[in-house]
């Protein structure tokens, strides 16, 4: 069978990988073979409806959220409240616990089970705030050498009048800006929907991951279509025209790599669904041990700076 | 036949009539195009600020003879084969052809009032300022050429947002040109921003904002979310100045707003104090 052009395209990437300076010296192999893991694993190029299953799944009610994670990931869980101004965003969750034996401060959004929690938490759509919340306790542990983990999951930054008055854009930005900065192993995971600058505020990370049926988007297919299509109904067009799949996203050198789903999706099996996350970040945090802090930061940026289409 | 009247009373109102862009609309007085060019585009009536394409504003900014463009032949490419109603490249050939420009932002090299400065200039013209892959690239470079040449870097915005048409690259334009702020800040380069009508989404959301001092134009829209998206959602009332300068100024979000007029030298005098 002739490989897909995704196939190929994804063996261009490991290729010019091999020529880039950045990746030189010992962590080159590792580079490598994680990127040859996952060419290993990709099949062929997700089909339009395939896309929408993942759009499907990613916002499943049942889907497990952030705290569903922790609670099977880390131990010793210490929720850390507030932004030391102004509030405690509930829709951003911060903490620090142990991983594997070590501790690590974990950051990320969280979606509600029932209406009463979904109105409290916005749908894991943060206000400024939860950003500030977020930033305070990534510079904790860059001060103490924690790693960072990340997990992603929101339909988009909280789009209020007082998020708006509070300077929901400089949060954003301010959130990716202490990321770049950071001199600690950083791991990003979206694990549902990584809906645009919300996603994006806490994922500036040295690995970033991406679940099987996750998305992770610069808008929403229901807003793309508004503004593309002058319909929202024509979400599912709109999603297939821009991709917001795993695979694509790994294709076009967005993320790292991609962590595998139990059969049917990870709603159905919650403790499969945290031990294959926890391979995938333990995997990352062995590849990112022993890189000096300077260096991390110093790598983190060229692979942000590297990404982008333009002749 | 009796004519029924089934007229409904609903709040949308008639779409206004197509203004001519020489028209204000705030205060409908109209010009012609050398009385505006004369006037930096601000109406002589209400001082409302008409949108300046980047070149204009540049000339409108330096000194004369000063600037030099850097690369400016860099086009976007299609990763995605993106269609919508029309192909992306059909767009972009589009408003290429319409411009005159490759892409929404001009950079180079220039002075002001006498002290070098590197110049990162949008124009909302090229598919609504919207940041692609190439607006990414060229202000990561137009940091790096500040860097290199140690001198400030003053960033003119106005921008709907990420391009849509490039997907997730797109997005990634933001912790781009976010890695690349932090290199010049490392170099303890200053950068002024000001923030021209509209500064929006994704480019609010990460270079626009992070500016050692940030200015605004009067009026200017600058929300993470448009006044349409947060009314739906909220169904909240939205005040007049929702998300403009004036009430970004109120709550502590910028620390001027400056008319058009009176850019040059205020840049001017900020790069004297940063030198």
């Amino acid at each position: 069978m002739a490989p897909s052009e995704q196939e190929l395209r994804l063996r261009e990437r490991l290729g010019r990988l091999r020529n880039l300076p950045l990746l030189g010296g010992a962590r080159i192999s590792g580079e490598l073979e994680r990127l040859q893991r996952q060419l290993d694993r990709i099949g062929q190029e997700p089909t339009d409806d395939e896309i929408w299953r993942s759009v499907e799944l990613a916002r499943h009610p049942d889907r497990p959220y952030t705290l569903d994670y922790v609670e099977r990931l880390l131990d010793d869980w210490f929720e850390l409240h507030g932004d030391r101004s102004r509030a405690d965003d509930a829709a951003m969750i911060a903490g620090l616990g142990r991983f594997e034996g070590r501790t690590v401060a974990l950051v990320g959004q969280q979606k509600g089970r029932d209406i009463h929690q979904r109105t409290e938490r916005r749908f894991g759509m943060a206000n400024p705030e939860g950003y500030a919340k977020a930033m305070r306790v990534m510079e904790l542990a860059d001060r103490h050498g924690f790693p960072v983990i990340s997990l992603v999951d929101t339909p988009g930054a909280y789009p209020g009048v007082a998020a708006e008055q509070h300077g929901q854009g400089s949060a954003i930005a301010a959130s990716q800006a202490v990321m770049a900065r950071l001199t600690v192993p950083t791991i990003a995971c979206v694990i549902g929907e990584g809906g645009s600058g919300g996603a994006i505020a806490i994922a500036l990370a040295d690995r970033v991951l991406m679940q099987e049926h996750a998305i992770y988007s610069v808008i929403s297919p229901e807003g793309c279509a508004m503004i593309l299509w002058r319909d929202a109904g024509e979400a599912k067009k709109a999603a297939a025209a821009f991709k917001p799949d795993a695979a694509h996203c790994l294709e076009l050198g967005v993320i790292d790599g991609i962590v595998p789903e139990p059969r049917g999706g990870a709603h159905v099996d919650y403790r499969e669904a945290s031990r294959l996350l926890g391979d995938s970040i333990r995997e990352a945090l062995d590849d990112l041990d022993g890189i000096p802090g300077d260096e991390l930061r110093r790598r983190r940026r060229a692979k942000f700076r590297s990404l982008g289409v333009f002749a | 036949m009796a004519k029924i009247d089934v007229s409904i009373e609903t709040d949308d109102k008639p779409a206004p009539p197509p203004k001519h862009p020489n028209t204000c609309p705030s205060c409908h007085s109209h010009y012609r195009d050398d009385e505006l060019e004369r006037a930096l585009w601000v109406c002589a009536q209400c001082g409302h600020h008409f949108p300046m394409r980047a070149r204009a504003r540049i000339a409108s900014l330096v000194d004369k003879g000063s600037f030099v463009e850097e690369a400016a032949d860099l086009h976007s490419e299609d990763p995605l084969g993106f269609f919508d109603l029309r192909p992306y490249t059909e767009r972009l050939a589009e408003a290429e052809m319409s411009t005159g420009l490759a892409d929404a932002m001009v950079i180079g090299q220039g002075a002001i009032e006498g002290t070098g400065c590197e110049l990162a200039v949008m124009d909302f013209s090229f598919m609504g300022g919207s940041m692609g892959s190439v607006v990414g690239e060229k202000f990561s470079r137009a940091c790096d050429s500040s860097i290199e040449r140690s001198v400030p870097l003053v960033t003119i915005t106005s921008s709907g947002g990420a391009r849509m048409q490039e997907g997730i690259l797109a997005l990634m334009q933001l912790p781009k040109t976010i890695a690349a702020i932090e290199d010049l800040r490392d170099a303890r380069q200053a950068m002024i921003v000001v923030m021209a009508h509209p500064t929006t989404g994704g480019v609010l959301a990460s270079f626009a904002t992070l500016g050692d001092v940030l200015l605004a134009e009067p009026g200017a829209l600058m929300s993470f979310a448009g006044p349409r998206v947060v009314q739906e959602l909220t169904r909240e009332k939205l005040s007049e100045d929702f998300g403009r300068a004036e009430q970004n100024l109120r709550f502590g979000q910028i620390d001027a707003i400056v008319e058009r007029r009176r850019l040059r030298t205020t840049l001017g005098r900020l790069l004297r104090l940063f030198a």
